[in-house]
């Protein structure tokens, strides 16, 4: 799937370049992805730390139960298989809370590790099992409480309500949201798991 | 508003300290040890991210969004999605940078309490960049074949669009 979207991309791109005479565009464009990637990789990087490192306290210090607590019977509703004290309890509840509350640096490492706890479990498998992709689905539509970005953006332009959009968008993620979820548990029985 | 958002992080951040600390954690050595992890996760998904941002920077210098939206102009308008939110919707699930810097050029130029620029932030805010979702998760874990991933959020990202410009009717007019 990544396959075939990635490579329309590249052919569709060079379609167009040449159509729109953009063609010297597209060489600088290619030779400076490279970099870009890199620039935010780099910028990652300090925030990959920083979390870990918290994650690594809230663990340590048993947080996971507490907040396992309060969140473990809606994920363990939604996720087939996954017990209260699962090791991914912690980072899929961390991941959720940081959406939730728009700290987008915070949510990417987060994720990765409850990915990887539910990777261990997947014995070796090339594709993701169904929990893999209700997680990935789930952060995709994040669910936020605070768009703070936008609310910035909107403030900085003059906005007379710049948090006037903060219900709508509640509104419209949980739409997203529910469609993302029904979708995944509708279409996972016609992909193969192998 | 904006207040209020400024004092999530910090408070996050010292509650779970604070908490470490009264369990009698050593906090900074579990911090390290787990800073330590970070270099892994930077190493395992600059791979897909190199991958996503070829095919982003292609898509983008080439022109090819220009096109793209004349193509889907129709679509939009059968469910009423502004002509001029459009290269946004088509941008948000591949780039993050992208549709912000579109967001924000059409917040200038519509202002931002218009029924455009309304609709453009409440998408904004309730979107996430899909593929790089895929990428960076997947990739961390050398997962290549992704089943009904991509299906499945793309259905997401539409079910946002549709429904943001609905909502903002509903709400403000």
């Amino acid at each position: 799937m990544m396959n075939k979207i990635w490579s329309s991309l590249i052919l569709f791109s060079l379609i167009a370049a040449v159509c729109l005479g953009n063609i010297s565009e597209l060489s600088r464009g290619i030779i400076t992805s490279g970099n870009t990637a890199v620039d935010l990789a780099i910028t990652l990087l300090g925030s990959f730390c920083l979390w870990n490192g918290i994650m690594n306290i809230a663990e340590k210090s048993e947080l996971t139960k507490s907040l396992s607590k309060v969140m473990s019977p809606i994920l363990c509703k939604l996720f087939k298989g996954l017990k209260k004290d699962d090791d991914a309890v912690l980072p899929m509840c961390l991941n959720i809370t940081s959406n939730l509350l728009g700290l987008s640096n915070a949510a990417t490492p987060t994720g990765i590790e409850a990915m990887k706890r539910l990777a261990a479990k997947n014995e070796g498998k090339t594709t993701p099992s169904n929990n893999m992709v209700l997680f990935v689905v789930m952060n995709s539509a994040a669910l936020r409480i605070i768009p703070t970005t936008v609310a910035n953006i909107r403030a900085s332009h003059g906005s007379e309500n710049p948090a006037g959009i903060v219900l709508p968008s509640i509104i419209v993620s949980i739409c997203a949201l529910t469609v993302g979820i029904t979708m995944t548990k509708i279409t996972e029985r016609f992909f193969k798991y192998e | 508003m904006s207040n209020i958002s400024n004092y999530i992080l910090p408070i996050f951040v010292c509650l779970i300290v604070v908490y470490g600390f009264l369990k009698k954690v050593d906090v900074f050595d579990a911090f390290t040890e787990g800073a330590k992890n970070g270099f892994n996760v930077f190493l395992s998904i600059l791979p897909s991210l190199t991958a996503l941002f070829l095919a982003i920077e292609m898509l983008k210098s080439s022109g090819g969004t220009e096109i793209l939206t004349k193509i889907l102009s129709p679509v939009g308008k059968l469910l009423n999605i502004p002509n001029e939110v459009l290269p946004m919707c088509i941008l948000s699930p591949v780039s993050g940078g992208g549709s912000l810097s579109i967001y924000e050029s059409i917040i200038s130029e519509y202002g931002p309490d218009s029924y455009i620029g309304r609709v453009a932030s409440v998408m904004m805010g309730s979107s996430e960049t899909t593929f790089y979702a895929i990428a960076v998760y997947y990739g961390a874990v050398n997962i290549k074949k992704i089943r009904h991933t991509a299906i499945c959020s793309l259905c997401a990202d539409f079910t946002s669009f549709i429904v943001s410009g609905v909502v903002v009717r509903i709400l403000f007019y």
